[in-house]
């Protein structure tokens, strides 16, 4: 798993949902775990797109429950 | 006592306004005389024909955790901050949260919000539009936001009659408390909408104040140099409680909430009826409603934007509605130093109406140098002025385009 999207990641839910960056691990999700609702899971999703460089489609996003889930997604839409 | 006879008083009060970051320091601003006003920096505003307002003296994203300053719009910053001043000033009344509600006005809500997410819809598209934008913009997003940081469940609502918004929401918080829907509630007015499009529209109808080399001097009530209001953001909060629950409680009570009232001119959408006759009703029912008459007035905060045609109305109605008792009566225009606080302006000076009294200092008004011989009143200039002691009232003015007026009493305990 590539930390550095992770690290990206994290930064990116501590800046919407005010969430300290220690408690965003790839085993968390995101609704339940880290006070990310699902209007904050939007600007989460729009950040990653402009941040990775990646398109995420409506259709994917209820398919990441977790930190995990959103990193490998990423890493393999930049593949 | 029944529930319509349920006496209502104030335990708490919160403010950010142009002239203090919170009640304390906008108090002793207004007593001292300190205009808020400023020369407005930006290139966005070098070629508007007004480049001043009254922004607020402290940045509420300074107060506000960033997660949660960037889903609020400005407005709703400056509603959260006022209304936690005000609850713990009240002292964080314990109570079941289906009897506490919460009445936030605003005139404009979060347009500045809107026109930016119209920037972002237009240069990157409609996916790039925050999903926060509706709760930004809409006018009820105040009252809602500051509903969740208190966990209200009696009711949450928004009046909007745009300068008069702020003061109609403590009349309908009075009535939330007298009619028995709740037990306390947080009433309060905001507003943040200093823009070059605000600017440009109020500009549009000749309504401010174009004196731009001198921005502190430009907000001056009943001068015969006023030449209209000057822009401000801020807000106020109050914490109303049955007098029954606050005294079971041993809340400090600033004053009773006596009476409000509501009349409309008829007479144009923006434009004050010339004879005022509309505001002098919303007197003369303010102190019917209060059981009082003229004679129990010390003070009146009046609405007095500096505009040429507003101010000497509003004073004919105060004239016509408190008569022979006129000359014992200080009238203070605190615009003068806060600028207009449009929605919020209702709250703020609700605020300092019933300091006046606790304090019974009656706040100055800036700027008055040569006074307009219509005016007739007794305006308090130069320096504040201590009224007298005893039972007493004071009322609060706040009128709004489309010819709202509300005049609020308080009353001492």
């Amino acid at each position: 798993m590539s930390q550095e999207i992770l690290d990206g990641l994290a930064a990116i839910v501590n800046e919407v949902a005010g969430t300290p960056v220690a408690d965003i691990t790839p085993d968390k999700a995101f609704i339940d775990d880290l006070d990310v609702d699902s209007l904050s899971m939007v600007e989460v999703v729009m950040a990653c797109e402009d941040k990775f460089g990646v398109s995420i489609p409506d259709s994917e996003v209820k398919n990441l429950k977790t930190v995990g889930d959103a990193v490998a997604y990423i890493e393999k839409a930049q593949a | 006592m029944t529930t319509s006879q349920r006496r209502v008083v104030v335990t708490g009060l919160g403010a950010t306004t142009p002239v203090g970051g919170d009640v304390a320091t906008t108090w002793e601003g207004l007593v001292s005389g300190r205009s808020g006003v400023r020369a407005l920096e930006g290139e966005q505003y070098a070629e508007l024909p007004v480049r001043f307002a009254g922004q607020v003296a402290v940045e509420p994203t300074t107060l506000l955790e960033k997660s949660e300053s960037r889903r609020l719009d400005r407005c709703q910053q400056l509603a959260l901050i006022a209304s936690r001043e005000a609850w713990a000033d009240a002292g964080t009344p314990e109570l079941d949260p289906e009897r506490l509600g919460v009445v936030v006005a605003t005139g404009i809500g979060g347009i500045v919000s809107l026109l930016e997410q119209n920037e972002i819809l237009n240069s990157r598209g409609w996916s790039r539009v925050s999903p926060m934008s509706v709760p930004m913009l809409m006018p009820n997003g105040s009252a809602a936001w500051v509903g969740l940081d208190l966990g209200a469940k009696a009711g949450i609502h928004t009046p909007v009659s745009a300068c008069a918004s702020g003061a109609e929401a403590v009349s309908y918080a009075l009535e939330m408390i007298r009619s028995g829907r709740a037990d306390v509630v947080l009433a309060g007015g905001t507003e943040a909408c200093i823009h070059p499009i605000t600017i440009a529209s109020f500009a549009a109808m000749r309504a401010l104040s174009t004196r731009n080399d001198e921005p502190e001097r430009a907000s001056r009530p009943y001068d015969t140099g006023r030449d209209g209001f000057v822009m401000g953001e801020g807000a106020g909060s109050l914490v109303l409680e049955s007098e029954e629950h606050a005294r079971a409680r041993g809340a400090r009570i600033y004053a009773e909430v006596a009476s409000a009232g509501i009349t409309a001119d008829g007479h144009h959408i923006a434009q004050p009826d010339p004879e005022g006759r509309g505001a002098t009703r919303a007197m003369r029912l303010a102190l019917e409603g209060a059981g009082a008459t003229a004679h129990d007035v010390i003070h009146v905060n009046a609405h007095a934007t500096s505009t040429p045609q507003g101010d000497v109305a509003e004073a004919g109605a105060i004239r016509a509605a408190l008569g022979g008792d006129i000359d014992h009566v200080t009238v203070s225009g605190t615009k003068s130093m806060t600028g207009h606080l449009l929605g919020g302006a209702g709250a703020v000076e609700s605020v300092a109406a019933i300091l006046a009294l606790y304090h019974r200092v009656a706040p100055v008004t800036a700027n008055l140098e040569d006074l307009d011989p219509a005016v007739g009143l007794d305006i308090v200039h130069g320096e504040a002025r201590t009224l007298r002691d005893g039972d007493a009232l004071v009322l609060n003015n706040s009128f709004g385009f489309g010819g709202h007026n509300v005049a609020l009493a308080f009353r001492s305990v």
